[in-house]
């Protein structure tokens, strides 16, 4: 899977009632596939962002962008292919840690630099942060501990600085 | 009435409908909707009851292609709604300007599974350009302005706007508002800006291409006629001197009469149209949007050709075909952009030499002429007879208005369109049923033309029902039904690609009595079945103005519309008229 094939559109809609269903609703009957969404309100609460992520072997993503236009709540369109934008995503992650295998455990999550959120004796909460490829990387490094619950918020990207 | 005085939602939502200019309203009444019909009585606005609330859409849809200004349709909620979604699917496909009104649950019971209600704004958010559910009385002047404003800027299309009962309803507090005249001042859409000016770097391409191009062919969509653009386009056309196709959407947007139009391409195209697209080497595209029905198997589709595309919809342009150059734009002012940077190139002396493309698509013309074989003495009427004789016994300005199916296409080829606007039919999403409600809107847009809607018996059977508006509104349209007692497109399909497994197409020869029924629909109703017969019911049907007019023509099931591209083939396998396959030998 190249890393090029996933390209972040970010959208300024107005914020108002049925805006996120116009817009997920156009995805679906369009054909267009939404790895993920992340939905927010901006500094003006008159408009929302609307992030996603569309795998663009799925559609042509000019059609995307071009269809997303014609919707009238949809106020600004941004398209960031990965060599532009700085993008990252959140993680929450429960992971088992009994004592036999905590001090392996911290190291990881220290050389990831994770963070601790809640702990008891059998499991820890992490949260972590990054781009989504390494979001997927230290899930693997976490597997071998046993998974107990996980939930990432797909990601969320800005134009890279020049 | 002055600004800031204190009306109700229902009193401001009909005084916004007259501050836009509607004369008609196609509707129904019904619980949620209520409370807007009382201040309908002392309107100024026309209001025709329908029989169903599908015959409303249509009704609006057939007044805005025949005048150019939206049509407006309103209904209750739950089943009202549910009933009209498919004039909007049509009104979508076909961008046909209207503005449906529904009526909604109480504000408060929304969400509540309340007695007629249904998630309209849900239901019709993938068949309409925009719509709103209005939450306060006080907003119902702006919004009622911005669908306006939706439906006729751009590409134009539905708008629907659902309003709940209680901010209509005067006896609810939430009903009261200050009455205000919105302006596009007032509007608040940040994220609607259409564009009409085409790029000029872009149209001075386009004229460069057209220049050069030895074998261009104008593709004229119905784009023409939302922009308003017959008239630049003929100037166009005969200033460049290239041949024009009209798509289904867009017959009457060229004089068929022209020595430059070819007739229609596409499926059912004529042989010339279609052969001159596919041997093009520049296709300049005039609002239409390279629809399947036109381009046959897409890998196959005008392989040597440029693409030119114009568009005001910038989603069209490379959509289905990747244009050399793509002009987002209104047609008008791109086709007036582009004559004059003709002019400034040189003007017509400088074109490339087109005697031999000239030569070649006369050819064509002279060889393959729309064809079809005379009944034989006893035999059933031919269709296509039956809309020559239309044709020849009505004045040019008809209005005519199809269904979909075998009698869409015979009329489509047989009449000679030389006006605008006067063809309606559902081209996009083919709904059967269409024409008698689309011939009702139109003949009360243009009350003083003679308007004759063109029907299938299977279409008839459909939304026949509205006959009865027509006759209690005296809306004098006339119906030619072309009775085959079949399905007829779905036959042919059977009868070509299905070995002739005729499969739930017979539709009874004897039942329903068409003659009956149109009488008890207050119809006059004449019953043609010979050849002789047919011009004289037709000068017949055209004497009685008094109230609409059934003429039943029985026809021969067996004919089939031609030429054809078929399904999935691409257009160079074209089948023409059985008494012409012999000629294409050496064509192909």
């Amino acid at each position: 899977m190249s890393a090029d094939r996933f390209h972040t559109i970010v959208t300024t809609v107005e914020n108002k009632p049925g805006v996120l269903a116009r817009v997920a609703g156009l995805f679906s009957r369009r054909g267009f596939n939404i790895e993920s969404l992340a939905v927010a309100p901006t500094d003006d609460d008159k408009f929302s962002r609307i992030t996603f992520t569309v795998d663009v072997e799925s559609a042509p993503l000019e059609q995307v962008v071009k269809q997303l236009n014609k919707l009238i709540n949809v106020v600004e369109i941004r398209e960031l292919a990965p060599s532009d934008a700085v993008s990252r995503e959140l993680m929450l992650i429960t992971v088992s840690a009994d004592a036999g295998h905590r001090k392996e455990l911290m190291e990881i999550i220290e050389d990831w630099r994770a963070f601790v959120l809640a702990d008891n004796s059998d499991q820890i909460m992490l949260s972590f942060s990054a781009r989504t490829a390494r979001l997927d990387e230290f899930e693997e490094c976490l597997r071998p501990f046993g998974i107990a619950e996980i939930q990432r918020t797909g990601r969320v990207a800005l134009p890279s600085l020049d | 009435m002055s600004d800031n005085q204190q009306i109700s939602g229902g009193e401001a939502l009909v005084k916004s409908l007259e501050h836009e200019g509607v004369d008609v309203i196609f509707g129904y009444p019904g619980g949620a909707i209520l409370p807007v019909y009382d201040p309908i009585i002392d309107s100024s606005i026309r209001h025709i009851l329908v029989r169903h609330e599908q015959g409303a859409g249509h009704m609006a849809e057939g007044y805005a292609h025949a005048t150019g200004e939206p049509g407006v349709a309103m209904v209750t909620s739950g089943p009202g709604a549910t009933n009209i979604v498919t004039p909007l699917a049509d009104a979508f496909l076909d961008s046909v300007p209207m503005v449906c009104i529904t009526g909604q649950v109480p504000y408060a019971a929304i969400g509540t599974d309340a007695f007629q209600e249904c998630d309209t704004t849900g239901i019709t958010m993938a068949v309409t350009k925009h719509n709103f559910l209005v939450t306060e009385a006080q907003d119902i002047p702006r919004i009622i302005h911005e669908a306006f404003h939706i439906a006729t800027t751009g590409r134009p299309g539905p708008v629907l706007v659902d309003i709940p009962k209680d901010i209509v309803d005067p006896t609810n507090a939430r009903s009261a508002m200050n009455w205000y005249t919105a302006t596009d001042a007032d509007m608040e859409l940040p994220g609607y800006h259409p564009v009409a000016e085409g790029d000029r770097e872009l149209i001075r391409q386009a004229a460069e291409m057209i220049r050069d191009a030895e074998r261009p062919v104008l593709y004229v969509g119905g784009g023409i006629l939302k922009a308003r653009a017959a008239d630049a386009l003929r100037e166009l056309a005969e200033m460049v001197q290239i041949p024009v196709v009209t798509t289904l959407m867009a017959r009457g947007a060229f004089p068929d009469s022209h020595e430059l139009n070819l007739g229609m391409p596409g499926m059912h195209g004529n042989y010339s149209a279609v052969t001159s697209m596919q041997k093009s080497d520049l296709l300049i595209s005039l609002g239409a949007r390279f629809d399947d029905r036109v381009t046959g198997k897409l890998d196959g589709f005008a392989p040597d050709a440029k693409i030119i595309h114009v568009d005001i919809d910038p989603a069209e342009l490379d959509k289905v075909r990747r244009a050399n150059v793509g002009i987002q734009g209104d047609c008008r002012l791109v086709i007036e952009g582009i004559i004059t940077a003709m002019r400034e190139l040189g003007g017509t002396e400088v074109q490339a030499d087109r005697s031999v493309w000239r030569s070649t698509v006369s050819g064509w013309q002279e060889k393959f002429p729309l064809t079809y074989e005379q009944s034989a003495p006893g035999e059933k009427l031919k269709p296509q007879y039956v809309i020559e004789q239309l044709r020849d016994g009505n004045p040019s300005d008809t209005i005519v208005a199809s269904g979909v199916g075998q009698h869409q296409m015979y009329t489509s080829q047989w009449w000679e369109f030389d006006h605008p606007y006067t063809w309606i039919n559902s081209g996009g999403l083919g709904t059967m049923g269409f024409s008698i409600p689309a011939a009702i809107g139109a003949k009360a847009g243009m009350p003083d033309r003679r308007v004759w809607a063109v029907d299938g018996d299977g279409c008839f059977q459909m939304t026949a029902q509205e006959l009865v508006t027509a006759s209690v509104e005296n809306i004098p349209i006339k119906v030619a039904l072309l009775n085959n007692s079949y399905l007829g497109m779905v036959r042919q399909w059977q009868e070509m690609f299905y070995e002739e497994r005729y499969s739930e197409v017979y539709l009874q020869e004897r039942v329903p009595d068409y003659i009956k029924w149109a009488e008890a629909m207050g119809c006059a109703a004449i019953r043609v079945e010979a050849p002789e017969e047919v011009s004289p019911a037709i000068e017949k049907a055209n004497e009685i103005n008094d109230r609409p007019v059934v003429v039943e023509f029985v026809t021969d099931a067996r004919e089939n519309v031609f030429p054809m591209v078929p399904s999935g083939a691409t257009n160079s396998e074209l089948v023409v008229d059985p008494t012409q396959q012999h000629l294409l030998e050496g064509e192909q």
